[in-house]
């Protein structure tokens, strides 16, 4: 094995401090408290990860190790010695990288310019592409990975690939501690068996780990160590090896989780969605399900799965290649603006990209999709735009100065909130929610959730919907849905009760193997 | 662009300093101080010569141009788009107007009509182009700068086309003395009454929300039914009829359709509305902000005029004080966030 350095002796045993230390690590934004006081500590030649929900708090660490935001309290160490990075270009220097879940290549230029990036070797200011080049293919030989040429462009690679210029970008570098954020969420099957095997190759050469992942099983394969945070506090640490799957979702969660999903009796009644062998541009490839009032369908699956193409086709935001849809008394494809007309509203997976307007203000979102009635003669008076946000800021307690602060001040729960007051301000019976709760904090999920149900339910006389959700988290399906199914490189496949149906067999199915099971 | 929301008893997040009412009226008024001060400054160094009521009614007619066609062009701006046709669009028009009257003798009215409506097809063709192709706005219209221009030429036979009509040529003419009590000459009202009925376009209809929606997250006005390519379309269309309208002042002011006038107004127009606080990146912009941005520039190169100044530095002044006026807009917006 390549690179046998003074790393190795260390890993063998000889008392050295830790490669990475952080100390009673604080801060706080405003209010909101998102680092109480954590304390990590990584050896050399470990991998150490870091699990908890979303708002735990391991992105805000992270920011802290990486020099982007700087810690209110505490002490991080590295090797040893006080390290305290200003910047992110500080903790690069220092020997601390991180690999990111949206990479940060500059897609056309090649590999080997993007390894080398800010350290061209030079000569008389012209850069030695000859020395470039042999650094480059020294620093990917390593990976194995014969289609990762040097010359050619980094977006012509897959994703997997690019991941790995970016890792042979910090080793180029030097670095002695790796980040990985969420490394496999984008990665197939085979890939994450790869990345597994130049993980351990890392770790062998005297590299600290620090792997950050949702992915608790996989966790359990590849890391040496596993920190739990919750609340911006590590609430337990253990051997990967001593623990088991069930010991650290109770540390993540701390809490009975059945609390949180609200399902009161509902009674579905007539279907108002009906889709018949859906086909999309690439994705899904064959859909069919109904949908009906007063039901809650979910639709699981692994990221990449078509999930998202099906709601947008479906929504006419996607090109369609066959099939057949209904909503309420329409058939056939129809625009956006068609859908909204029929009774049917949609929540983006991406509320920053593509669900809200963030430079308008809350009334102006809520309102985007029907300006009607805010005035005579089909005239938009800001006044009653404001008012009609105001009834739907109270009602979901939206936390905002008023209907006309920008949606951009809001915090990613509150704007949560804009984009689902958006469906209830157009009183759609069908809505398609993507990843409802996505980034955003418990408090704000446990609200979405019982809005769902109140909605499903027909709460306060008003009719029931028909819910459609997305979602990666199993758990929230299982909790808030009537019924799921299961979408696999898109298929969907057939809707389970959820009475007849299991965590693991939802699992199996979206890795594809639920026929063998 | 808020209402005036009544106050929440909530307690305001980390950002919160300015309640948003406030920003409204910071966002419109920081143009307007420059203006004030732009203004105060140039009279200051002149004697005073501009304060007096003359002074005034010629910076007026003197941004008359720029400011109609400034007043399209913020719609474009804030839909995330730019037209760079723009000059090209009013020499054309005033070429298509002074054709009319002259060569197929058109009622002036009728004249005038036919200007803006050959501003009006220009603006559609762009709108077209850049929703049914699907091409960024910049490539588009910097293509149709070169095609209006080239039309223009064609029509007028490269030779500048003279016409000679009173009411025409009285839209921007400095008023007589027994006229004062109009206080602006028809030209100057159009402006003002254009730029009214825009602002209560963009801020009361509709289409008006359409259009910010767009250039705030053309996605997200997709995902919310928005009509995107109609909309955009029409946004063109508008900003050519005031293309079409600012060359009818253009034909006015130099009682000719000149194919090579105009030269280099899109620039002056696009400075105008970016000095009034509209945001190339869209979703942002004032239709006050940009008429006021506009008088800005006029009141510069009178001011630098009246000092005696060589056009070379009126020109580096101008320049500067754009670039600074773009610079303290982002440094507000900086803080106000």
């Amino acid at each position: 094995m390549a690179g046998r350095g003074p790393e190795e002796e260390v890993a063998v045993g000889v008392p050295a401090p830790p490669r990475l230390e952080m100390d009673d690590v604080h801060k706080r934004f405003g209010a909101t408290v998102a680092l109480a006081g954590v304390s990590l500590s990584v050896a050399p030649g470990r991998v150490h990860a870091l699990v908890g929900e979303n708002g735990a708090g391991k992105s805000t660490l992270m920011k802290v190790l990486s020099g982007a935001i700087q810690a209110d309290r505490g002490s991080l160490r590295l090797d040893g010695r006080p390290y305290r990075p200003r910047n992110p270009l500080d903790a690069r220097r220092a020997g601390v990288a991180m690999i990111y879940q949206e990479l940060s290549l500059a897609p056309h230029l090649t590999v080997e310019e993007n390894i080398l990036l800010g350290m061209e070797p030079t000569a008389f200011g012209f850069v030695r592409r000859g020395e470039v080049r042999r650094r480059a293919v020294e620093a990917i030989r390593f990976f194995d990975h014969p289609e990762i040429r040097p010359d050619v462009q980094v977006r012509r690679l897959t994703v997997a690939a690019q991941q790995l210029v970016e890792i042979a970008r910090a080793l180029a570098v030097g670095c002695r501690v790796l980040v990985l954020d969420e490394p496999t969420s984008s990665l197939t099957q085979q890939d994450v068996e790869r990345l597994f095997d130049l993980i351990r190759r890392l770790k062998a050469q005297g590299h600290a780990i620090v792997y950050i992942s949702h992915f608790i099983e996989e966790v359990r394969r590849i890391a040496d160590r596993v920190t739990v945070l919750r609340d911006g506090e590590a609430v337990g640490t253990g051997d990967a090896g001593e623990l088991t799957a069930g010991q650290i979702v109770s540390m993540m969660v701390g809490r009975e989780v059945k609390d949180l999903y609200p399902r009161s009796k509902r009674t579905p009644g007539e279907p108002i969605l009906e889709i018949q062998d859906l086909a999309g541009a690439t994705k899904p490839a064959a859909a069919t399900l109904t949908l009906c009032r007063g039901e809650v369908l979910g639709i699981a699956g692994l990221v990449g799965a078509g999930r998202t193409e099906m709601l947008q086709a479906m929504f006419g935001l996607a090109p369609l290649r066959g099939g057949t849809i209904r909503v309420a008394a329409y058939t056939g494809p129809a625009s956006p603006r068609a859908r909204w007309k029929q009774g049917a509203g949609i929540l983006s997976e991406d509320r920053k990209a593509e669900g809200l307007a963030l430079s308008m203000t809350v009334a102006d979102n809520v309102t985007l999709s029907k300006l009607g009635g805010f005035g005579p003669l089909g005239l938009v008076l800001p006044g009653r735009q404001a008012a009609a946000a105001e009834r739907w800021i109270e009602r979901l307690d939206i936390r905002c100065r008023g209907a006309g602060q920008r949606v951009l001040d809001l915090s990613g729960g509150n704007q949560q909130k804009v984009a689902v007051a958006r469906l209830l301000q157009h009183d759609v019976d069908v809505m398609l929610l993507d990843e409802p709760t996505r980034g955003i904090d418990v408090a704000a999920k446990a609200a979405i959730y019982q809005l769902i149900d109140d909605l499903a339910r027909g709460a306060d006389g008003r009719e029931p919907k028909g819910i459609l959700m997305v979602s990666s988290y199993l758990p929230e399906l299982m909790g808030v849905c009537d019924r799921i199914a299961v979408m696999c490189r898109g298929r969907l496949g057939p809707a389970h009760p959820i009475a007849e149906v299991s965590e693991e067999q939802l699992m199996l199915e979206a890795t594809g193997q639920g026929d063998a099971a | 662009m808020t209402s005036a929301p009544p106050e929440l008893p909530v307690d305001a997040g980390p950002q919160g300093r300015f309640s948003v009412d406030w920003l409204y009226w910071i966002n419109l008024l920081g143009p307007v101080l420059a203006l004030i001060a732009v203004y105060l400054f140039f009279a200051a160094l002149t004697d005073w010569k501009m304060l007096r009521l003359a002074a005034v009614e010629s910076i007026i007619i003197q941004t008359v141009i720029v400011g109609t066609a400034a007043v399209g062009m913020t719609v474009v701006i804030i839909s995330g788009g730019i037209d760079l046709s723009a000059g090209s669009m009013i020499a054309f028009s005033s070429v298509a107007g002074a054709y009319a009257l002259v060569k197929l003798g058109f009622p002036p009215i009728l004249a005038v009509a036919a200007a803006v409506c050959a501003g009006s097809m220009c603006g559609l063709l762009n709108g077209v182009i850049i929703t049914r192709v699907k091409l960024v706005p910049f490539i588009v219209t910097l293509g149709m700068l070169l095609v209006v221009r080239g039309a223009a030429k064609g029509l007028a036979e490269s030779a500048p086309i003279n016409i000679n009509n009173e009411w025409i040529a009285g839209f921007v003419k400095t008023l007589a003395p027994g006229e004062r009590w109009k206080l602006l000459p028809p030209g100057g009202w159009i402006m003002i009454l254009l730029a009214v009925g825009f602002w209560a376009l963009l801020r009361y209809t509709r289409f008006g929300r359409h259009v910010f929606a767009i250039g705030s997250n053309e996605q997200t006005a997709r995902l919310c039914g928005v009509g995107v390519e109609q909309v955009k379309i029409f946004v063109y269309g508008l900003c050519g009829a005031c293309a079409g309208l600012s060359g009818v002042m253009l034909l006015s002011r130099q009682n000719q359709g000149d194919p090579t006038g105009a030269m280099g107004y899109e620039l002056d127009v696009i400075a105008a509305v970016v000095i009034g606080g509209g945001s190339l990146a869209g979703g942002e912009g004032s239709i006050v902000g940009s008429i006021v941005g506009a008088l800005i520039m006029t009141v510069i190169r009178t001011g630098c005029n009246l000092l005696g100044l060589q056009p070379w530095i009126t020109q580096v002044v101008t320049g500067g004080i754009i670039v600074l006026a773009v610079a303290l807009d982002r440094l507000r917006h900086r803080r106000a966030t």
